[in-house]
């Protein structure tokens, strides 16, 4: 099928709610009209679904190199596939870690070679994720890779002096850097979200200001030295706040959610079931009202999923010796449709900017400025925004199974994704690797 | 009862049960062969992966007493040390053919995967699971305080009105969240004493008082007091700054326990940190439950093991021989 030189996509609904056709050729969307026809075109009736630009992560763990029992650049990029993405941005704590131009380098020709989406190495902040001294981020940043966005994810950049640097630094490179804000000390042995449920269950709490103090004090350095601020996994509506200040007082800083701090709540780790817990916690219903509402009105940016794959052995475990993190590239949009959609809280125009043109804006990818326009690189997904279905195994399109919403209903589905004009899920299901691979 | 995971999931009358049923073991004690042969035949397996020499030997007086087989697992030298998982631990020790994991862990909930995951199908008792609970000692605690108070009258009571003191580590003690829930729920009207530093940040929801001085705690002259342990590690991660302070400000000392009134019950979940959270003066008075402690525990927790292993449903006393 990805030999077919043209696609010819017949009646689907923009999220404008324009009903057309849109004819893809060499990788790019060369018609767009009603009753389009292309001799040799592989046809898709796409009556009645929606079609969205190519979605683009900018949080995603793929786990390759150094951790391939968990994800590889491979399985996790047709995870992304089958939850509609284009384009991720792989974070930089593999082993060895993307701190260097060769790592990045390698991770980003094995998503060239794979082919299901365009992979983009996030660089480390810091040497080995140390939180030391500065990584090479000039020459991440100039090597084939082009790296935009550095990050520490997983780790705090804590030290005051050394985040102010990074900022200073990677502004000469027009990076940006995205902080995991997590104070370390106010967070040792933390479990879960601090309050009267950690009190009660008896893990050790994370309290809401751990991620608040470091928002704060890093827009305030970012204001300072002029420099770009990204916020990764806003999880708290005192989060929401400070970002609302700061981008009031005009500082440069973007943020991101991820589907689950949207959806669920510390609720679920009643039962100490280690599949809901993730860095940062689980919050209460509050913080989800207040992360939401801060999406609407554009105080959060984007969505982002935070997949972080894990091996069933580290979850199947008491919680606090069970990792954290949960899979998310597959239900993304998904959750995105049930957490804030259906509620009337974004219309799906909102959906396109926060899970494609604003994160590729944030990581300076090219490409997704103009969506669905003639002339524009052909990443696109379809979605059936009536189907309802249980989230299952079979969703899951990586190698881990980690899921929070494994049983639980969902709308929607992705039908087809469309990347660089070639398919990479048609009928709902991903193609096999070896039609893709351009090895 | 299928299993003993948290005293949140006993109401007044299943606490009362357990504590009647507890009545009944008592009893045996006292008998010339203190031993009934109702779990003949049954295994109850320890798994201990924290060191409690007094939980172990107390569950093990139990279940002997039962008849049952008892074996004993302790983390401390074995495969758990070689980074062997629960599950597998767990699995292991079910795969020789136990009825019963009593299982101690440093890691909260850790009873509630074990018992919920289907990793074994044994029952699970759970004998402290890291800062979350501890139900066996919370029911021998409410056990002493009903028996010391209503003596052979005990049976079918609960504990309304009577006002229960808990002062010390309250953030990090198992002992003391079991003891909240279960006296609450036997309509005990609890109080909590400790710096800011030691109480959880959601206690405002709890079913307690919360008072900052120990005096004042005091001065009002409670039914029972219960002094907590006190961990020498907590200081250097500056929950207080020194013991001498602690002990000043949140000790029961020899003056405050003589502005007591003589009929306040003095208790201690053990081992006692004398001159550091209590006196000797408090630990040995007549006041003192902490010995009548121990000896309950062992009734309260063949209690427990009767009722997952044979009792047929609820707390039910059927075919329990008098």
């Amino acid at each position: 099928m990805s030999a077919a030189s043209a696609l010819l996509l017949r009646g689907a609904r923009t999220p404008e709610g324009e009903s057309l056709d849109l004819l893809v050729r060499d990788g790019v969307i060369a018609e767009r009209g009603t009753r389009l026809s292309h001799a040799g075109a592989l046809a898709v009736d796409a009556d009645g679904l929606l079609v969205l630009p190519g979605l683009v992560d900018l949080h995603t763990h793929l786990r390759e190199p150094g951790f391939e029992q968990s994800e590889t650049v491979l399985t996790g990029s047709r995870a992304a596939a089958a939850g509609g993405f284009t384009a991720v941005h792989a974070m930089a704590n593999t082993s060895p870690v993307q701190d260097s131009a060769g790592v990045v380098e390698q991770v980003a020709s094995l998503g060239e070679q794979h082919g299901y989406v365009t992979v983009r190495p996030v660089g480390a902040v810091s040497a080995g994720l140390a939180g030391e001294r500065l990584s090479e981020i000039g020459a991440m940043a100039r090597s084939r890779a082009r790296v935009r966005v550095f990050s520490d994810d997983g780790r705090c950049v804590s030290d005051a002096l050394l985040m102010r640097r990074a900022l200073e630094y990677v502004r000469t490179f027009d990076g940006v850097i995205a902080q995991h804000a997590q104070e370390p000390r106010l967070t040792e042995g933390a479990q879960l979200n601090e309050g009267e449920l950690s009190g009660e269950l008896g893990l050790t709490g994370w309290p809401a200001v751990a991620e608040e103090a470091i928002i704060a004090r890093d827009a305030l350095l970012a204001e300072h030295v002029g420099a770009r601020l990204h916020v990764c996994h806003v999880s708290t509506a005192g989060s929401v706040d400070v970002l609302r200040w700061a981008k009031g007082r005009g500082i440069r800083v973007t943020a991101e959610v991820t589907p689950h701090h949207l959806l669920l709540t510390e609720r679920l780790a009643g039962s100490y079931d280690a599949r809901f817990k993730v860095n940062p916690p689980l919050r209460t219903q509050e913080d989800v009202d207040a992360v939401r509402a801060a999406l609407a009105d554009r105080t959060i940016d984007i969505v982002a999923t935070d997949h972080a794959p894990h091996p069933s052995e580290t979850k199947e475990a008491p919680w606090a010796e069970a990792s954290f993190g949960m899979v998310g590239l597959e239900s993304a949009l998904r959750v995105v449709h049930a957490a804030v959609v259906d509620p009337g809280q974004l219309g799906w125009e909102d959906v396109a900017r926060v899970l494609s043109s604003a994160p590729a804006a944030i990581g300076q990818l090219a490409g997704y400025d103009a969506p669905l326009r003639v002339g524009s690189p052909a990443n696109l997904t379809l979605y059936d925004p009536d189907a309802r279905a249980v989230f299952g195994r079979e969703d899951l399109r990586g190698r881990s199974s980690n899921s929070p919403y494994l049983g639980r209903e969902l709308p929607g589905r992705v039908i087809a994704t469309v990347h660089e004009g070639r398919p990479t899920v048609l009928g709902g299901a991903p193609v096999e690797p070896e039609e893709l691979s351009r090895a | 009862m299928r299993h003993l995971l948290s005293v949140r999931d006993l109401d007044r009358a299943a606490a009362v049960g357990i504590l009647d049923i507890a009545e009944d073991m008592a009893e045996v004690a006292g008998r010339a062969v203190p031993k009934l042969p109702t779990l003949r035949g049954r295994t109850v397996a320890n798994l201990f992966f924290e060191d409690s020499t007094r939980t172990r030997l107390s569950f093990e007086a139990a279940a002997k007493r039962l008849s049952a087989e008892v074996i004993t697992f302790s983390a401390k030298g074995s495969s758990v040390s070689k980074g062997e998982s629960l599950k597998d631990t767990a699995q292991t020790i079910a795969a020789m053919g136990v009825d019963a994991i009593v299982l101690r862990h440093s890691a909260s909930g850790a009873a509630r995967v074990l018992a919920e995951s289907g990793w074994i199908d044994a029952a699970v008792v759970n004998a402290g699971d890291g800062t979350h609970e501890h139900p066996t000692q919370a029911l021998l605690d409410a056990f002493s305080i009903r028996a010391r108070l209503h003596g052979p009258g005990s049976r079918g009571r609960d504990l309304h009105g009577v006002r229960v003191t808990i002062v010390g580590d309250i953030l990090h003690s198992r002992v003391a969240r079991s003891n909240v829930w279960l006296l609450s729920s036997l309509g005990a009207r609890v109080t909590l004493v400790a710096p800011a530093t030691l109480l959880p940040v959601g206690v405002g929801a709890w079913p307690v008082r919360v008072l900052h001085d120990l005096d004042d705690a005091v001065d009002e002259g409670p039914d029972a007091i219960m002094m907590l342990r006190v961990q020498a590690e907590r200081m250097t991660a500056a929950y207080f700054p020194s013991e001498r302070e602690y002990g000043r400000v949140w000790g029961l000392d020899g003056a405050r326990f003589g502005r007591l009134p003589a009929d306040t019950m003095v208790l201690h979940p053990g081992p006692m940190n004398r001159g550091l959270e209590i006196s000797t003066a408090a630990a040995d008075s007549a006041a003192s439950l902490v010995l009548s402690q121990v000896a309950n525990g062992v009734s309260i927790r063949m209690a427990v093991l009767y009722l997952v292993l044979a009792g047929a449903s609820g707390t039910a006393m059927d075919g329990f021989p008098a």
